[in-house]
């Protein structure tokens, strides 16, 4: 096995797998399942202030080429989330929080009341295409929403901040360069795509509850590739690679793009709750048949063609 | 490619089984395993689990029991009535290789456990249904016809035996040779009938229900502590090994939120 050991913003991982949020992340006993499936680190479903049922089933379905999800951030709350997530060292591989608000003083709150020690980084998605009040619906997509939110976090929590970016917005760089100027140490660049809709012919109407929902899966992976592309070498800070990494070959991709660490979600249904074991073995096979020694070396590759 | 989006379908038949439980049969061949269940969608109001009942030349069923909104919504519709349907999905009770079956079902318990029951026709089956009165008991004319032995439980003494499915269970346990005991129904019902299996040591499947959102593994709803194991993937059915290593069993269950709820005993 090929040394897969990697850091982003300081915190080391054992593998560049990170378990995106939303995805199996609502319990510590999840997480630690995710971990024994070979996940590198692990991002929790994100919590805010109040608990919130999310939206009305379905939300979530597949179609041809990927999936389409409308969760609406079912949490919780912070409170129940406190006495959820405590003594994390048995989880056995670094977890990120994530936290939500609707404006940059529920974030600053968050960070302030939710975010301990135990905890090796934070998330803040600022690009969630479906759940009024939060996300890119309540314009947080902007560079100047961007840049106000990182901020408000920084200065309440001293563990490093992840900015998680919408893939939906054409001004990417601008919105990346917000975030690293108000002190994000990374970003997360991808969001599900979209929103979309899918129609039921029969009934006639919408499938998903919300009626739209953001897609994810193989079908949205040459965007994400692009993303990362787009704002590695517009930024200094780290970025994760998110968006439809299914098997080793796309998570060498989104390296080669600019990622340092890999998010990993939809591909649990493709590939099993082991697809981290799988990604994981087929990028040491390839690093070997190619003579790379560490995962760096791959970063940002193809911009140097 | 599998696409997991409800199939769209008519009602075909509605029986009503008491005053808060109805069958709904579809003209569809899901090849469901018994103890599977399906997702059940109603446009706009919401997508539900439910365990399939019934299963033969090329109908399916599936027993609902009117317990909030969107069972409420379900309980209007009429024979004709589209409906969703997506699945099957989940973990089934695996029979292979036993002659001498007990089932032990608790209230609408009796869904899935008929289904098993007759999918094992071939075997020696007590089929024990429990229910508060003889209104409520499931079922009662379904076996008429068949070997299965069913043993009826009342908590009242309305009907059959009066007292607990468990109570019944160790009386069999005690005048014949039982190879597997199946369970279905509430969560401390089936804790007692891993205890009496356990003292007797018979091997035991129960069908444990926790909240099922996303259906298809990812949502991270229905996991349970401490093994962080989804109940709609690794689970609805599973061993009493591995039970007795889930230690939330009987103990409390998490809501949508994902807020723990501890059971009431």
């Amino acid at each position: 096995m090929a040394n897969l050991s990697t850091k982003i913003c300081g915190i080391k991982l054992s593998n560049p797998t990170i378990l995106a949020s939303g995805i199996l992340g609502v319990t510590k006993s999840s997480l630690k399942n995710v971990v024994s499936n070979g996940a590198g680190a692990v991002i929790i479903k994100s919590i805010s202030k109040e608990p919130r049922k999310g939206h009305n089933n379905p939300i979530l379905i597949t179609y041809e080429g990927g999936m389409i999800n409308a969760v609406g951030y079912s949490n919780p709350g912070l409170e129940e989330a406190k006495n959820e997530f405590t003594d994390l060292a048995e989880v056995g591989a670094p977890v990120i929080a994530s936290i939500i608000g609707t404006n940059a003083e529920d974030f600053a709150y968050m960070a302030k009341n939710f975010l301990t020690k135990e905890f090796a980084a934070v998330e803040a998605p600022l690009s969630c295409p479906h759940t009024p009040g939060f996300g890119t619906l309540a314009g947080q997509g902007t560079p100047e929403a961007t840049f106000a939110i990182t901020k408000a976090i920084k200065q309440n929590t001293n563990l490093p901040l992840i900015i998680k970016l919408s893939p939906n917005i054409p001004n990417l760089v601008e919105i990346a360069k917000a975030a690293q100027a108000a002190g994000a140490d990374a970003l997360n660049m991808g969001n599900t795509h979209g929103p979309g809709m899918v129609i039921d012919i029969e009934t006639k109407q919408p499938t998903m509850d919300f009626k739209v929902g953001g897609l994810s899966g193989p079908a949205i992976r040459p965007v994400a590739v692009r993303c990362v592309y787009d704002i590695y070498p517009n930024v200094k800070i780290p970025i994760i690679g998110c968006g439809g990494i299914t098997t080793w070959r796309d998570g060498i991709e989104m390296l080669m793009a600019g990622a340092s660490a890999l998010n990993i979600g939809s591909a649990v249904y493709y590939e099993g709750i082991d697809v981290f074991k799988k990604i994981c073995q087929g990028i040491s096979d390839f690093m070997d048949q190619h003579g790379y020694k560490t995962i760096q070396e791959m970063v940002g590759l193809a911009h140097k063609n | 490619m599998n696409i997991e989006q409800p199939k769209v379908i008519p009602i075909k038949k509605i029986i009503e089984e008491n005053s808060t439980v109805r069958t709904f049969y579809f003209d569809l061949d899901l090849k469901a395993k018994p103890g599977q269940f399906i997702m059940l969608w109603l446009p706009r109001v919401n997508l539900k689990p439910f365990g399939v009942s019934y299963q033969k030349d090329g109908l399916t069923g599936v027993t609902i029991c009117k317990v909030g909104p969107a069972t409420e919504k379900i309980f209007q519709l009429k024979p004709g009535d589209l409906v969703g349907i997506q699945g099957p999905y989940g973990t089934h009770y695996q029979t292979n290789g036993i002659k001498n079956l007990v089932l032990v079902a608790g209230g609408y318990g009796a869904a899935p456990l008929s289904f098993l029951a007759e999918e094992n026709l071939d075997k020696n089956i007590d089929l024990i249904i429990g229910a508060q009165c003889q209104e409520k008991l499931l079922f009662a004319e379904r076996f008429a016809k068949t070997k299965i032995k069913l043993h009826q439980c009342t908590d009242d003494g309305s009907c059959g035996f009066k007292g607990f499915t468990t109570t019944k269970l160790e009386e069999i346990i005690k005048i014949k040779k039982v190879d597997l005991v199946c369970a279905c129904g509430p969560e401390l019902m089936q804790e007692k009938v891993i205890e009496i299996c356990g003292r007797h040591q018979i091997p035991c499947q129960i069908s444990l229900e926790r909240y099922i959102k996303c259906g298809i593994g990812l949502c991270g709803q229905c996991v349970v502590d401490p093994l962080g194991i989804r109940m709609c993937k690794e689970g609805p059915v599973i061993s009493a090994e591995l039970v007795k290593k889930i230690y939330e069993f009987g103990q409390y269950h998490r809501d949508a939120t994902g807020k723990k709820i501890f059971f009431k005993i």
